[in-house]
């Protein structure tokens, strides 16, 4: 198939890439990449560290940290229902994290439920689904790891996953950046000026879905909301520009799937809770010590002021 | 058509939020070039006039034009500009005074081909970054074009949502409460702008509380309280007999005031 072999050489030399990089480090930190299943994990962290840092600036922004949660636990009953018929688990995934995003904007447009209620009622009935089909099939470690991640076990199907995904993410954002920032920003403006803003909408919903399933096998579905929230939230505390937001928000992402992942096979570790880990700590240090938003910043500002 | 069409003209319109009647039974016209003063009690649908335009409210029944054609069309071409109420606006964002001001140009910005579009900003069409620079020009907020917009404070914010409405140099300027919470100095600012916008040939129409500035510059006024009470110059509207119908909320001729400016 010369698709697969397109996708091989991709990966290929994006891991080539990467090891250039890696040489440069000391040998005890760069050693377990000789190993090829290292190099795999290191690419995939990278990337989903880079694409969560992307969308978290928008769900972040968006008000949508509880909207990411659901729709990653929504997509438990569809990895099951894909196991059950033998489908790749992502596509089971997508639908249901999709379908479940759509049932809960209807919800909340043609009843008086309101947003939060409307997200939690459906996420946790699917979450529920998945659970009581999981329990009807013989437990499996395969759903064990969609539940909390194994980036060391990262299959080539997963990986060709995760770099379209983030292709798809970087593609859309670029060429819609204005319409998704006009709508993140000011939904009325957008409106306003002729924007379609169902379609920006249920857009950016469907890029967040593909964002949490391409995301599932290296934090799993329980933790991949953290690198939803936690980058761009940090971003979001040593910044006033947005695009500076992205980049940052990207870097925080990034820095933490690779430190992650290295924490994880020296101390031997799971892999989504340290690299969950580490981008909490970085929010911890942003909290603290950012510029002008940071906690030291304003209560410095506070003792000056106090002074004068 | 030999002559213009009406900047706005509804026949019979109704709206409604959640089942719950905002407006009922509006019928008017209102020409172009002229600035309308929209005055109500609070929760009288003024604001639900406005978003009737802009499209955040779909209308229930009836009709409404906007320069002879569909809202829709008028919103895409970039023909209605809007100035949203301070509240409703996100001041923590991480955006500049600058580029907030650039967002009113961005329906305007969809319209230059592609490749352009897909350039930073610094080499893109450089007409929108003019029309960026005389709208700050014109509120006098050129000084603060690169602070991050929460900082400002409530006059200096009312006068950026202005500039990112002048931006778009559109033909029609709506205007939800732009004097509201605002210091003298920044409300003579926004008096003037508008006063200039005026006679450059734009429609305004404004949602206001602020009864000696409707009577001082408006050439209509329309009295708003779920239906339409009246319609017409303020010395015919903003009289002690027209604010009484309009706080109990009883029009003039029977149901559904039909009148047409002059």
């Amino acid at each position: 198939m010369p698709l697969e072999a397109l996708a091989t050489g991709v990966i290929d030399a994006l891991i080539a890439l990467l090891m250039a990089g890696v040489n440069l480090l000391p040998d005890p930190l760069s050693a377990p990449f000789e190993y090829r299943f290292m190099q795999r994990a290191l690419l995939t962290s990278v990337l989903v560290g880079a694409i969560c840092g992307l969308l978290s600036c928008y769900v972040v922004l968006k008000r949508w940290s509880l909207l990411g949660d659901a729709i990653s636990h929504a997509v438990l009953p569809g990895v099951a229902i894909a196991y059950l018929l033998g489908w790749p688990f992502f596509i089971g995934a997508f639908i249901t994290g999709a379908l479940t995003s759509l049932g809960i904007g209807a919800l909340e447009r043609h009843t008086r439920i309101k947003a939060d209620a409307a997200m939690g009622l459906m996420f946790t009935a699917a979450f529920a689904l998945g659970i009581v089909i999981i329990s009807k099939i013989a437990t499996s470690t395969h759903l064990m790891h969609i539940l909390f991640g194994n980036v060391l076990g990262v299959q080539t199907g997963a990986l060709v996953l995760t770099l379209l995904a983030s292709l798809v993410a970087v593609l859309v954002i670029w060429l819609a950046y204005r319409p998704l920032l006009l709508y993140t920003f000011d939904p009325q403006q957008a409106q306003a000026l002729g924007f379609n803003t169902s379609l920006i909408h249920y857009g950016l919903i469907l890029l967040l879905t593909l964002t949490i399933v391409a995301s599932l096998e290296t934090v799993g579905i329980i933790l991949v909301v953290a690198m939803l929230i936690t980058p761009g939230a940090t971003a979001h505390l040593l910044t006033d520009r947005f695009p500076t937001m992205l980049a940052i928000s990207v870097g925080v992402g990034v820095i933490s799937a690779v430190v992650g992942l290295v924490l994880s096979v020296s101390l031997d570790v799971a892999s989504g809770g340290a690299i969950v880990l580490v981008a909490s700590s970085l929010f911890v240090v942003a909290l603290l010590a950012a510029p002008k938003h940071g906690l030291v910043a304003r209560q410095w500002r506070r003792w000056r002021l106090n002074r004068a | 058509m030999t002559d213009t069409p009406p900047a706005l003209q509804a026949r019979r319109l109704s709206a409604a939020y959640h089942q719950h009647p905002v407006l009922e039974d509006i019928t008017l016209a209102l020409p172009q070039g002229q600035w309308t003063a929209i005055v109500g009690p609070n929760g009288a649908g003024k604001s639900s006039l406005l978003n009737l335009i802009i499209g955040t409210l779909p209308p229930l029944r009836g009709e409404l034009r906007i320069l002879g054609e569909s809202p829709a069309v008028q919103r895409r071409v970039g023909n209605i500009a809007y100035m949203a109420q301070q509240e409703n606006m996100e001041w923590d964002f991480p955006i500049s005074v600058r580029e907030t001001v650039l967002t009113g140009r961005y329906g305007l910005i969809r319209q230059d081909p592609l490749w352009q579009r897909l350039l930073p900003r610094h080499w893109a069409n450089p007409v929108h970054q003019q029309a960026v620079d005389d709208a700050l020009e014109a509120v006098d907020m050129a000084d603060h074009a690169s602070r991050p917009i929460g900082e400002l404070s409530g006059g200096q914010k009312k006068r950026v949502l202005l500039a990112r409405a002048l931006a778009q140099q559109a033909k029609i300027l709506l205007l939800d409460e732009p004097l509201a919470g605002v210091d003298p100095p920044s409300e003579k600012l926004i008096l003037a702008t508008l006063e200039r916008e005026r006679a450059a040939g734009r429609t305004i129409i404004m949602v206001t509380h602020d009864l000696p500035g409707a009577r001082h510059h408006a050439d209509n006024v329309l009295l708003i309280n779920r239906t339409l009470i009246g319609m017409g110059s303020p010395d015919e509207m903003l009289n002690d007999a027209m604010l009484a119908r309009l706080a109990v909320g009883a029009p003039a001729s029977g149901h559904g005031g039909v009148r047409v400016a002059a």
